[in-house]
Order: C-alpha cells, then sequence, then structure tokens
C-alpha cells in the first residue's frame, strides 16, 4: 500500500462527491456527497501525513473534521427549515433568490 | 556681567533646572488655560459666574509672576536662567522637542506684561461686555489667548513656541470674529486666519532650516551651534516676521518682536536678515503712521498706530545689540498706553452706542472726565513728550537707528512727526472741539469697573518710561540675555531729542489748529491722491488681493472644474459603464439554483488548478 493507492482513493471518493453534488437533487444526498469530499480530502491529508512523517496533515484533518461537524449543524438545521415550509427536499426547489 | 560697568554684545546667561517657586513654572500657563476649558466644557451653566472665575485665573498668573519675579532678581543676574522640563513630546529618530519651559528676564518682562495688562483688559471687559448674551464664550477666549501668548514666550524651543503661536492665531481669530453676526466682523476674521496662515508658513519653514542647519531646535542647543553654521540659510529666519508685520498689525507681530530677540544669536549672525528686518521695520512704521492720519475710526487709527508703533520695535530688534534693549522697552510702554487707548476708546463708544466714527464724537471731554484724562496721558506717551513713557523709548530707539545709519534714523524721526499729528488729530476731533453727536447717544462715563484699569494704564503710560529708564535699568536687567552695546550716533543726544521733539510739536500744533475747529460730519471727497491711497491702506489690502487672493481663486476655481469635469467625470463614467454592463449580462449568472453556484465554483478550482500546473510548468 504506498500513498498513491489512498491518493488515487482520495481522488475517486472526491469524484463521487463532487458528481453526486452536482447531479443529484435530493438535499439530504448532496449534503452527503459534501461529506463524501471533505473525507476524500482529510484522506489525502492523512496520507501526505504519513509520507512525509510528519503531524501537519493529520492535524488539518481534524480541523477540517471540526468544520464540517459544524456544517452539519448549520446545513440540517436549514434542510429541516426548508423542508417544513415547502414540504419538500429537492435543493431547486428554492430558487427565490435571482435575477 | 552684574558688577563690571562694560556691556556685553552677546548673551551670557546660563540655564539651571527650576526650584523653590520655579517649580511653579507650568502654572503660569495652566491657570488661564484652565479657565478657558472649563468655560468651554461647562457651557451655560457658568453663565452667571464664568467671567469672574476667568478674571481671577490670570490674575493668579499675574500674582505668581510677580513672586516669580522677586526670586529673579535674588539671583546673580547671569544665573537667572531657569528651564523646566515638563515631558518628551517628540522623539524620531535624531529629532527630539520637549515640553518644557524657560524663563529668564526677557520671558519674565513679557509674563508680566502678558499677565499684567491681561488681567486689567478682563477686568474692563466685566463692564464692557455687560450686556452680551455670550459674555461667557467671550472670557473664555479672552483666557485662551492669554495662555497661548504665555506658551509663546514660555516655551524653550521653536516647536512649542510655534504651538503657543497657533494658540494666539486661533484665539484672535475667535476674538475679532466673536460678533460673527456681523459679515464685517466675520471677513475680517476669515482675513487674520488666512493671513496668519501666511505667517505660519514662513515660521515653519524657518523652524525646519533650524532643524536642518542645527540638528535641534531648542533654543541653547541652536545658539551654541550658530557660530560654526552655515549663515546663508540664516537670511530665511525672517520669513514670518516680516510678512505678518507688513500685512497684520495686531498681537501677533509682537510675537514676531519676541521672537527676533529671542532669536538674538542668529541675527547677529546674518547681516544681510538684520538688514531686511531694519527696513521692513522703517516701511512699516512710516506706512502705519500714513494710515493712522486718513482713518475716521477711531479703532482704524489706532490700529494704523500699532502697526506704526510696531514697525518701530522691529526696526529697533533689527539693528542688532544696541537695539534689542530698546525694542523690548518700547514694546512694554507701547502695552501700557496702547491698551490704555484702546479700551479708552472702547469706553467712548460704549456710551455712544458703538458707534465708531470720530466725526461724530467731539467735546467728550465734559461728560467722560476718567476717560479723558487717562487717553491724555496715552496721548502725551505715543507721542513722545517728556516725561511719559514713549519718549524715553523712542528716543532711544531713534539714537540707535542714526548710529547704524541716517536713512533709518530720518525714517524713525520722520514717523514720530506723523505719529504727533495722527494722534493729535484723533485726540482733537474726539474730545476737544465742538459736539457732533448723533441725536440718540447720551455720553455718560463709563463703570467704575471700566475706569479703574483705565486709571492704572494711564499711570503706568505716564511713569513707566521714567522709571524703567532710570539707572539704566532696563538694560542692565535684560542685557544677560539679548547683549547689549551703547549706540554712538554721529550727532550728540541732546540734538537729536530736540529735533524729534520739535518735529513732535509741529505735527501736533499742524493737526489742532485744522481739527479744533469745525470737522464736516461726512467725510470730504475731493482729496488729494495720498489721501485717497491713505484711506485705502496704502492699498495693501488691493495688492494681497491682486497678488495673493484672486490668482489663488482662480487656481481653486481651475481645480473645481477640472476635478467636476476629469476626475469625477471619468469615475462616472466607470460607474455607468459598470452598472449598465452589469444590470444587462452578469445578473444572468443569478440563477437562483444551487447547483449551477456548486457547478461554477467546481470549474472555478479547476481552472485554478489547470492554471497553477501550466505556472510551474
Amino acid at each position: 500500500m504506498t500513498t498513491d493507492h489512498y491518493i488515487v482513493l482520495s481522488a475517486v471518493l472526491f469524484s463521487l462527491g463532487a458528481f453526486g453534488m452536482l447531479f443529484r437533487r435530493n438535499a439530504i444526498v448532496v449534503f452527503m456527497c459534501v461529506e463524501l469530499m471533505l473525507n476524500a480530502s482529510n484522506l489525502a491529508f492523512v496520507a501526505f501525513a504519513r509520507m512525509h512523517g510528519n503531524l501537519e496533515g493529520q492535524v488539518f484533518a481534524f480541523f477540517t473534521m471540526v468544520v464540517a461537524a459544524a456544517e452539519v449543524v448549520v446545513g440540517l438545521a436549514i434542510i429541516v427549515a426548508i423542508f417544513r415550509t415547502r414540504r419538500s427536499a429537492s435543493v431547486d426547489e428554492p430558487s427565490l433568490l435571482r435575477f | 556681567m552684574g558688577t563690571s560697568l562694560l556691556a556685553s554684545a552677546t548673551p551670557t546667561i546660563t540655564y539651571a533646572p527650576p526650584e523653590g517657586v520655579f517649580t511653579y513654572l507650568w502654572l503660569l500657563i495652566a491657570l488661564p488655560l484652565l479657565g478657558a476649558v472649563f468655560l468651554l466644557v461647562m457651557g451655560n451653566r457658568t453663565n452667571a459666574w464664568g467671567h469672574y472665575l476667568a478674571t481671577i485665573l490670570p490674575i493668579g498668573s499675574f500674582v505668581l509672576a510677580v513672586v516669580m519675579w522677586l526670586g529673579l532678581l535674588a539671583k546673580p543676574s547671569e544665573e537667572r536662567g531657569v528651564i523646566q522640563h515638563l515631558w518628551d513630546w517628540v522623539i524620531v529618530g535624531d529629532f527630539r522637542a520637549n515640553v518644557g519651559l524657560q524663563m529668564d528676564q526677557l520671558s519674565m518682562t513679557f509674563v508680566l506684561l502678558i499677565t499684567g495688562v491681561g488681567s486689567l483688559i478682563h477686568i474692563y471687559s466685566i463692564g464692557y461686555m455687560k450686556d452680551d448674551p455670550k459674555r461667557r464664550l467671550f472670557f473664555a477666549y479672552l483666557n485662551l489667548f492669554v495662555a497661548a501668548m504665555l506658551l509663546l514666550v514660555l516655551a524653550d524651543n521653536y516647536l512649542l513656541l510655534y504651538v503657543g503661536w497657533e494658540g494666539v492665531g486661533l484665539a484672535s481669530y475667535l476674538l475679532i470674529g466673536f460678533w460673527q453676526y456681523k459679515p464685517t466682523a466675520a471677513a475680517a476674521a476669515k482675513k487674520a486666519f488666512v493671513v496668519n496662515r501666511v505667517g505660519d508658513f514662513g515660521l515653519s519653514v524657518g523652524i525646519m532650516l533650524i532643524f536642518v542647519t542645527f540638528g535641534s531646535v531648542t533654543f541653547p542647543d541652536v545658539f551654541a551651534q550658530v557660530g560654526e553654521a552655515d549663515q546663508s540659510s540664516l537670511t530665511w529666519m525672517e520669513g514670518p516676521t516680516p510678512v505678518s508685520a507688513l500685512i497684520h498689525a495686531a498681537t501677533m507681530v509682537t510675537a514676531g518682536v519676541y521672537l527676533i530677540v529671542r532669536s538674538n544669536v542668529i541675527f547677529d549672525a546674518a547681516p544681510t536678515a538684520q538688514l531686511l528686518v531694519v527696513i521692513v521695520g522703517a516701511v512699516t512704521l512710516i506706512f502705519g503712521a500714513i494710515i493712522g492720519t486718513a482713518k475716521d475710526e477711531i479703532k482704524k487709527v489706532l490700529a494704523g498706530s500699532t502697526m506704526s508703533q510696531i514697525g518701530y520695535m522691529i526696526l529697533a530688534a533689527g539693528l542688532g545689540p544696541i537695539g534689542y534693549v530698546f525694542a523690548i522697552f518700547h514694546l512694554v510702554n507701547h502695552g501700557f498706553f496702547k491698551a490704555n487707548m484702546f479700551l479708552g476708546a472702547g469706553s467712548v463708544m460704549h456710551s455712544f452706542n458703538n458707534q465708531e466714527d470720530m466725526r461724530r464724537f467731539g467735546a467728550i471731554r465734559t461728560v467722560m472726565v476718567i476717560t479723558f484724562v487717562t487717553f491724555a496721558a496715552g496721548w502725551l506717551a505715543i507721542m513722545g513728550v517728556p516725561p511719559f513713557s514713549g519718549f524715553y523709548s523712542k528716543d532711544k530707539i531713534i539714537e540707535a537707528a542714526l548710529a547704524q545709519g541716517w536713512i533709518p534714523g530720518l525714517a524713525a524721526m520722520i514717523g514720530a512727526g506723523i505719529t504727533a499729528f495722527y494722534m493729535t488729530r484723533l485726540f482733537t476731533m474726539t474730545f476737544l472741539g465742538k459736539a457732533r453727536w448723533t441725536d440718540d447717544v447720551h455720553p455718560h462715563e463709563s463703570p467704575s469697573v471700566m475706569t479703574i484699569p483705565l486709571i492704572i494704564l494711564g499711570l503706568l503710560s505716564a511713569v513707566s518710561g521714567f522709571v524703567l529708564a532710570w539707572n539704566g535699568m532696563i538694560e542692565k536687567w535684560l542685557e544677560p540675555v539679548t547683549g547689549f552695546e551703547h549706540p554712538e550716533p554721529p550727532i550728540p543726544i541732546p540734538l537729536i531729542s530736540g529735533i524729534t521733539l520739535v518735529l513732535v510739536i509741529v505735527g501736533a500744533l499742524l493737526a489742532y489748529q485744522q481739527y479744533r475747529r469745525d470737522v464736516p460730519v461726512t467725510a470730504p471727497t475731493s482729496v488729494s491722491p495720498l489721501t485717497v491711497a491713505a484711506r485705502k491702506d496704502l492699498y495693501g489690502d488691493a495688492f494681497n488681493e491682486a497678488v495673493f487672493m484672486r490668482p489663488g481663486q482662480y487656481l481653486t476655481r481651475a481645480l473645481v472644474w477640472f476635478d467636476n469635469r476629469s476626475i469625477d467625470g471619468s469615475l462616472l463614467a466607470m460607474g455607468s459603464a459598470t452598472a449598465g454592463l452589469s444590470a444587462a449580462k452578469l445578473r444572468k449568472w443569478q440563477t437562483g439554483f444551487s447547483r449551477s453556484y456548486a457547478m461554477s465554483m467546481l470549474a472555478g478550482a479547476f481552472a485554478l488548478f489547470a492554471i497553477m500546473l501550466v505556472v510551474r510548468l
């Protein structure tokens, strides 16, 4: 298992997350795709940290987790609020903020 | 030199840290400053009693100054210098400026004059401003003026002196424009302010040059190095004084005299600057006197006279060690008799409903006896009639000027003759002759709060010259700071005094003959060109207007036009272009679909990534 394997896995996970975020409409799924992208980048951080033998990447992974946790709190609250008003979890539905 | 009879041309004084009463040097300035700040901050709550507080504080400063004066007298004459370091002010690299106060014989003279005459003016103003709704404000400004003037004469370096200078400028602006609802007062204040800025410019350039040349702005440091310095740059030093002396004859210019005498070491090393100062002084004294002869408003005559007398002082200050002492001597005497006459004129105007046209006065001697008698003392003093004060100082200046050369000497003598003419004209038109009052005035003597300062100043105008000149007292007092040499005029001194006195009597008699009879109540229009010119301040204002004001106005107008058309125009064009473009095209990007935003973010990230790759390659 070299670093390359981890990086390839990280890229695959990130691409899956990015495509899912762009093509799925359900807000919950989009949200999970965002988490997938964040954790893909975490994987890359940790892999590079192990390659270089230092701790910076690991620390960054912790920061990403904290940010992700905060994002979950805010994001889920928004999704629940939108669902309550529109009875739908589609991300295309709330598009009033436009020209 | 205390015991020696030989006078020294250069200063011999040494300075020491303060001890005893001199540790309270700062209090001299702090008292009136406190009054100004307190009255301004507390506002209308102090309306009822603020003016009493504002009067007591300068009196307190005066008492403190007298105590210090006695303290100075107790020391040997060369050890009368005190420097009090208060705190470090500006320290940038090699540049140091402290807030420090310096007390010596020269500063002491000014402090006594400022606090003494200043206190009398405060007392007088209690009566004069009795019915003014803004009286508290007036007293706050008066206190500010006294504090700034004290800072100016007590500063131990040029930068702090500049602060005092600006303070005096501000206070005189506020006081001149005090009745700002009158357009003339507002305009005069604005003019004084702008003209002071011209003087500031000269002074600030002078201070910068002093720092560049000597590496310090502290008086002792600068003076210690003058001998080694490049003297050509010193000629710039005269900048502030003549500029303001020519245009603005007020207390500020007394500050100019102080500045020259304080910087005597620098001026002694720069003969060109001294010559220029002498010329400016001579021209100013003649111009001021000529202007004084043609004015009909009593205060304007006195203003012209102030300009002329300051010309005398500047002339004397430019003469070097033979003149410094007499410049200060005349300044002190002038402080007494001019304050006396200005307050006397105010007393007259007070009972004439603020009229100031002398053609509407006349015969006031019968109704305002105290004002008449005290004014007479001032009148005799300014003409230089022995034994009144002006005789002692003006004669000395004429002697010193003659020792320097015939031209300044003759200018000073002729100036004395013209002075006698215009002062007698003023005196005759106001106090003698027939009454030409308008129907609505009922002249009466002013209240005693106004006449008592007049009486004190009248007495001082009468005796100050005699007392100070007694046994060369003023020379001995000031010599350690300014240096002193006896002037040696080419003709005997009694002859000079005699000729001057004859000129004075001739001038006075001419004026008396002409103005004791009927004076038309409107100014005659068919008069000589010289009179017309003198009525218009010898075209001084017209000159300033044409040379300084008009080009300045054109410049500002051109700049405004350029600003409107080019700068604002281009900005407006940019703004409307941006707005138009974004309104039409860019807003299409705001679709409202969060997935399209995510798409553009991803595309942006890829673009950045691609650019980074390309740049690395």
